[in-house]
């Protein structure tokens, strides 16, 4: 037999007619069955010995997951298989969304792009996530097909571990839906890696911030970490100071503060926990100060 | 384990041919097509010596299956040059002394293709996010983001002749 150099083990690859075919396959293999969309970190795994699978299913291709849309009305849709170049290709991501493009153009290079998506980065549920931030704070809702049809899942509710979501056997998350952003609305992600561009990173702070009446400073700001937990996740004490305090120096330096001390970020190959909170501070004061000015206030 | 039979195109010659499931694009490439310009590097999407056209797209060919290319389109390395002649990047490549090992080259060529294609003039930033994913260990980038200007330069004095004449 040819060995198929190089590495990957042995599977079967399955390509389901359909939703329900796909949902009823991996229910029925729970153990054995894992969905296949980019494969970017899939592969990695697998030819590490640390993930096994008997079999692949690649629910590209099926109803819904190549769908990118836009309309004024009902914002935006990107389907599970919609690649990040398409998605940072796309003239209404770029006019509308362009959080979502800054974060997605971050993430590795461009012909890993061609395989990457951003429902597999989410799926994925790596605290170290460049999209998920956006999609956090952009208020991103999963579709999700089961055994028993659609339903629809929030992302604040959606990482229960590194690598562990809220999925069961059977789930497939075929597209995430955005609200149409608020006009002058502002976002920016900053992402500390061991290079200026195309590395993990060492701790990633999304912010965005859009005009809200039930603030005291009439803005809301949303913000959302990456690898400094095992979850992507939302410091909440940050946002809430935001909220209640007229937006200064001051209450900007105090939200850093709580965000660099909702953290509990490990030491590993790529940085020291001490390191990463502290930078999480000083990146959550910058991105703050960036939407702000952003946003036009001054301070 | 399941074998697929898929048809594609290669390098404008179309191919059909009997792949495992857990066979790779590059894999296939080298050991089923013969085509072995394009390079196995890391095997994690990091290195970019594999990178090859994948329906005018450039995509780290470790990072797809073989069986996902059915009814699909490639470009490798070896067709980038047609009969005797070089294409512009290989040539230009050349001049600069973007080429010293070689090991990283064919993915580099294909990356530099792509950019070019979809943005004919790129700046020194945008050469070097394009080329972000392709590693080079011995020419240290300058000599490669210097073939690209040039490349760059022949392909838009080659355009400007037939664009003059329509």
């Amino acid at each position: 037999m040819q060995m198929a150099h190089p590495g990957l083990p042995e599977f079967d690859y399955i390509r389901p007619g359909t939703l329900m075919e796909a949902s009823r396959f991996l229910a029925d293999h729970p153990d054995e069955a894992r969905i296949f969309l980019g494969g970017t970190d899939m592969f990695v795994r697998m030819r590490d010995g640390a993930w096994t699978a008997k079999y692949l299913v690649d629910v590209k291709g099926l109803h819904g997951t190549n769908e990118l849309h836009y309309s004024s009305a009902h914002g935006l849709v990107v389907g599970a298989a919609v690649n990040m170049n398409r998605l940072i290709s796309s003239p209404d991501v770029q006019n509308y969304y362009q959080l979502l493009v800054e974060a997605a153009h971050s993430v590795a290079s461009y012909q890993l792009r061609t395989r990457a998506t951003i429902i597999g980065n989410i799926c994925n549920a790596s605290p170290a996530g460049d999209t998920t931030g956006a999609c956090i704070v952009l208020g991103g809702i999963l579709k999700v097909h089961g055994l028993n049809g659609y339903r629809e899942e929030s992302l604040s509710t959606f990482f229960k571990g590194a690598g562990k979501t809220i999925l069961k056997p059977g789930d497939v998350v075929t597209s995430i839906h955005f609200p149409v952003p608020q006009e002058g609305a502002a976002g920016k992600y900053l992402k500390l890696g061991r290079n200026a561009i195309g590395d993990l990173s060492i701790v990633g702070v999304t912010v965005f911030g859009y005009r809200d009446n039930n603030t005291v400073s009439g803005y809301r700001f949303k913000i959302a970490l990456a690898s400094v937990a095992p979850i992507p996740f939302v410091p909440v004490q940050a946002e809430a100071v935001l909220a209640e305090k007229p937006i200064s120096k001051e209450t900007v330096d105090e939200a850093a503060q709580f965000a660099m001390d909702a953290c509990t970020p490990i030491d590993d190959i790529r940085g020291g926990a001490k390191y990463r909170k502290q930078m999480v501070r000083n990146l959550t004061r910058n991105g703050l100060h960036e939407v702000i000015s952003r946003l036009g206030l001054k301070i | 384990m399941g074998y697929h039979r898929i048809t594609l195109t290669v390098n404008g010659t179309a191919e059909q041919v009997d792949v495992p499931s857990n066979m790779t694009m590059l894999t296939m490439l080298r050991e089923k097509l013969g085509l072995t310009g394009t390079k196995n590097g890391c095997t994690a999407g990091e290195c970019g010596a594999c990178t090859v056209l994948w329906n005018g797209e450039p995509v780290n060919s470790c990072m797809v299956l073989a069986v996902e290319c059915d009814g699909t389109r490639i470009t490798t390395v070896e067709g980038l040059s047609s009969a005797d002649l070089l294409d512009p990047i290989q040539e230009a490549m050349i001049e600069e002394g973007g080429v010293q090992c070689g090991f990283c080259t064919p993915g580099m060529l294909i990356s530099i293709k792509a950019l070019l294609e979809r943005n004919p003039n790129p700046s020194d930033y945008e050469i070097r996010d394009a080329l972000v994913g392709n590693l080079c260990r011995c020419t240290g980038y300058l000599s490669i983001i210097s073939a690209v200007k040039k490349a760059a330069y022949k392909i838009n004095s080659q355009a400007e002749p037939a664009a003059l004449a329509n």
